[in-house]
């Protein structure tokens, strides 16, 4: 450092930092932009009012949706009225509702062997078997999770991590892992044969390839779940607690009363979603059982798959017909969802 | 300076475009590029590959990007693609008849027709579609026939003799048995989950597959005695549920894995498992190929195999055509087969007979038992190989029976079922 004669002060250079700087910039160029934006967008709103300008702001989004998801279900639900196993619809026969008929001509829908198409039936009653099963056992375990993880624990954050990270995990790898894992000379199997115990065929008795089946889906996507219900956890407010402290309230009677209810919109919205995704289940199952034993564990998505993809005869109308079942399915179930969060709001 | 860099530079420039010329580096404006889909069973992805760069060194107007995706893939994505019209330019099918409405014909194209017709013709056929008789869509990448491989180290342990070239399946059951109790093996007799697999058996039980006139008359009495083998056989312990049981519909599941963990004593698959087997299990155990075990009607095995054909979208019918005709050709042909480990579907070849260089002892015995094996073939397993729509037959059996091993459906009700799939599916097929 270079030593300044007395009573001069060192003065600091007036310099700005980059960061500020390219702040400063950016807020430039975007000023720039709107600037640009604005005058067409105020011609606009006196042209259409300004309450029609909402749609105007909804349509990027609007295009998008309609592109992925509005036209794919407008030509499923055409196919769904034709036949034969050509693939562009104009060379596709027209066959009214067949499909449909085809589909639910059943003798008792309780029975599917006694349905002409008894392989979709079956997928019907795995995919509810399921979903109840998965559903149930997907809230209670995100539930405790969660309880358990808003607890000031030591390794909290880990504890978090641990397990959101089989979320973050293709369906894929999480099936094939876990095949691993119970397969004939699998990990588990391994480990019984060490304790004396025998080898099980998970995957050739109905209940254990149910069984896995659900477990496998709640250990890969119960993080997810957590960390709704965490979220609402931390939304209660901390004084409300201290309150029933200071009363004395015992700990089961604060999680009925004052947890339970304030937690009950993030619940509304994990239970939905849980079942909107119980029903939809396709890849890891797939990947787990084949669908197997027999068709124990055949889902509605499986069928539909084979039906459109793995037959010789690629039965797009039919498969359609099956996916606009399922599709309306899920509808009711999201209308469900929306007036429930409605009401618990 | 200014100059004599520029000098460098454009010198550097020039001197690297001659190095590219003479390194083989091809200008890419000058070049056709096909796509070949392809899939493989054991090494016969590397051996093309090979076969296709000695190609290119010799076309360097043609490049061929060799697309290698799973089997499952030709099943069920390829149709897709080809029903779309975006297909690749050359594809390995194993579902020939299934895909013949999208194969070109190379005949206008090729330098010698005649030879294609002399050495490919009877193969041809299950490329064509129903009433054609003169395309050429493309050549026999393997001639496939189902049979039997065996572990005969476990039969030396076990002190079983091995039943004869003429047993019968229910020889087999009950030797195979017998080995994996004493030995603890886990699978006396695996069948991959297939039915084309389970034709091999119904045929030399006495299955007709189709009535006299042509069509499909799957479930008789040959059929009922095959289905009623295995289905006895998933009970007995003879097959194990966890390959025929274990999954739903048409879904494949081989025991190849289990064979080489020496943990099958039986493995009816087919000849091109030869190539992996003699690759991995090596000297790990005594393997060997046995002929097919005989039925009540005959000792058939079922026929099969992929071609390599053109499809009919592509841009480039006569590059396409250069490089089939380049990789059919007898020299090269026979290449592919001898180092891949493949029944010829060449007949030239098969007359002559092939040396296989590369293969040891067992997989040469393998083989020749398997070449044996395809004058065994009865005309019914030939008729359902040929039936444009056999995959309709081989799927809806495979899935009914795997049900009814599982213990959801009798013998009966998966009879029914099967009838009743064909004739919907089929129904379908025929909508206009």
């Amino acid at each position: 450092m270079t030593d300044l004669p007395t009573g001069i002060e060192p003065q600091a250079a007036p310099t700005v930092p980059l960061l500020a700087r390219l702040r400063r910039a950016g807020e430039t160029a975007l000023g720039t932009l709107l600037r640009l934006v604005d005058r067409p967008m105020r011609l606009l709103q006196r042209l259409i009012g300004e309450r029609r300008m909402a749609y105007v702001f909804l349509l990027p989004n609007l295009v998008f949706f309609s592109l992925f998801v509005f036209v794919p279900l407008a030509i499923d639900l055409v196919f769904s009225f034709t036949g034969g196993e050509s693939l562009f619809p104009s060379q596709r026969p027209y066959v009214g509702t067949d499909q449909y008929a085809y589909l639910f001509d059943c003798g008792s829908f309780l029975d599917p062997a006694s349905c002409r198409v008894d392989h979709f039936w079956r997928g019907v009653a795995n995919t509810l078997r399921f979903t109840m099963f998965q559903l149930v056992s997907m809230v209670a375990f995100s539930l405790v999770t969660a309880l358990v993880l808003n607890m000031r624990i030591r390794g909290r954050g880990f504890f978090r991590a641990v397990y959101f990270f089989p979320v973050l995990l293709s369906p894929v790898v999480v099936a094939l892992v876990w095949k691993w894992i119970l397969q004939r000379d699998g990990l588990l199997n391994a480990g019984l044969t060490t304790i004396g115990g025998q080898k099980i065929l998970f995957f050739v008795d109905p209940g254990w390839a149910m069984f896995w089946s659900v477990f496998v889906s709640v250990w890969a996507h119960m993080g997810f779940y957590t960390l709704i219900l965490l979220a609402g956890l931390q939304a209660i407010p901390a004084d409300l607690y201290e309150a029933a402290q200071m009363d004395a309230t015992p700990r089961w009677r604060v999680f009925w009363r004052i947890t339970l209810p304030l937690l009950w919109p993030n619940l509304i919205v994990v239970i939905v979603l849980a079942l909107i995704r119980g029903v939809q289940t396709f890849d890891e199952v797939f990947v787990l059982t084949g669908g197997g034993p027999g068709t124990a564990t055949l889902m509605i998505v499986q069928y539909i798959y084979e039906t459109a993809f793995a037959s010789q005869v690629q039965n797009f109308g039919l498969a359609a017909a099956a996916s606009i079942v399922l599709g309306v399915v899920l509808f009711l179930l999201t209308l469900a969802q929306l007036s429930r969060t409605r009401s618990a709001s | 300076m200014r100059t004599m860099t520029r000098r460098a530079i454009s010198t550097s420039v020039l001197a690297a475009c001659l190095l590219a010329g003479g390194s083989g580096v091809r200008p890419a404006e000058a070049q056709t590029v096909l796509r070949m889909t392809w899939y493989s069973d054991g090494n016969e992805g590397e051996v093309m590959a090979d076969l296709l760069r000695r190609f290119e060194d010799k076309n360097r107007d043609i490049h061929v990007v060799l697309d290698q995706v799973p089997f499952k893939a030709i099943n069920e994505n390829l149709p897709v693609q080809l029903a779309s019209g975006q297909g690749p330019d050359i594809a390995r099918v194993g579902d020939m008849g299934g895909l013949a409405r999208y194969m070109l014909d190379l005949r206008p194209y090729l330098k010698n027709a005649d030879y294609w017709e002399a050495n490919y013709g009877p193969f041809l056929q299950w490329m064509r579609v129903p009433g054609d008789t003169s395309s050429i869509p493309g050549f026999m990448t393997q001639l496939t026939v189902t049979g039997p491989f065996v572990n005969k180290t476990l039969f030396e342990q076990a002190g079983v003799a091995m039943p004869g070239p003429k047993a019968s399946w229910e020889d087999w059951g009950k030797a195979t048995k017998e080995v994996a109790d004493k030995v603890q093996a886990p699978f006396p007799i695996a069948f991959d989950r297939s039915g084309h697999r389970f034709f091999g058996l119904a045929i030399s039980e006495g299955a007709a597959v189709f009535d006299g006139n042509g069509q499909p008359a799957v479930v008789d009495d040959g059929f009922k005695r095959a289905a009623k083998l295995i289905y006895d056989w998933h009970n007995t312990g003879v097959m194990s549920k966890e390959l025929w049981g274990s999954v739903a519909g048409a879904t494949y599941r081989g025991a190849n894995e289990e064979f080489k963990n020496a943990q099958v004593v039986m493995y009816e698959s087919g000849s091109w498992q030869i190539s992996q087997f003699d690759k991995t299990i090596g000297t790990a155990f005594d393997w060997v190929a046995v002929p097919t075990p005989c039925g009540p009607a005959n000792c058939s095995g079922m026929p099969g195999g992929a071609a390599l054909v053109g499809i009919k979208s592509t841009k480039h019918p006569e590059e396409v055509a250069r490089v089939l005709d380049y990789l059919a050709s007898e020299e090269v042909v026979a290449e592919f087969y001898a180092r891949s480990l493949f029944v010829p579907g060449h007949l030239g070849l098969a007359r002559k007979g092939l040396d296989y260089k590369d293969a040891s002892p067992v997989a040469n015995a393998a083989l020749k038992v398997f070449s044996d094996s395809v004058n065994q073939l009865a005309p019914a397993a030939n008729r359902l190989q040929g039936y444009p729509a056999s995959r309709v037959i081989l799927n809806a059996v495979i899935s009914r029976l795997g049900q009814a091993v599982a213990g959801e459906v009798t013998l009966d009700e998966a009879y029914k079922r099967i009838s009743g799939d064909i004739e919907q599916q089929l129904a379908e097929r025929n909508k206009k």
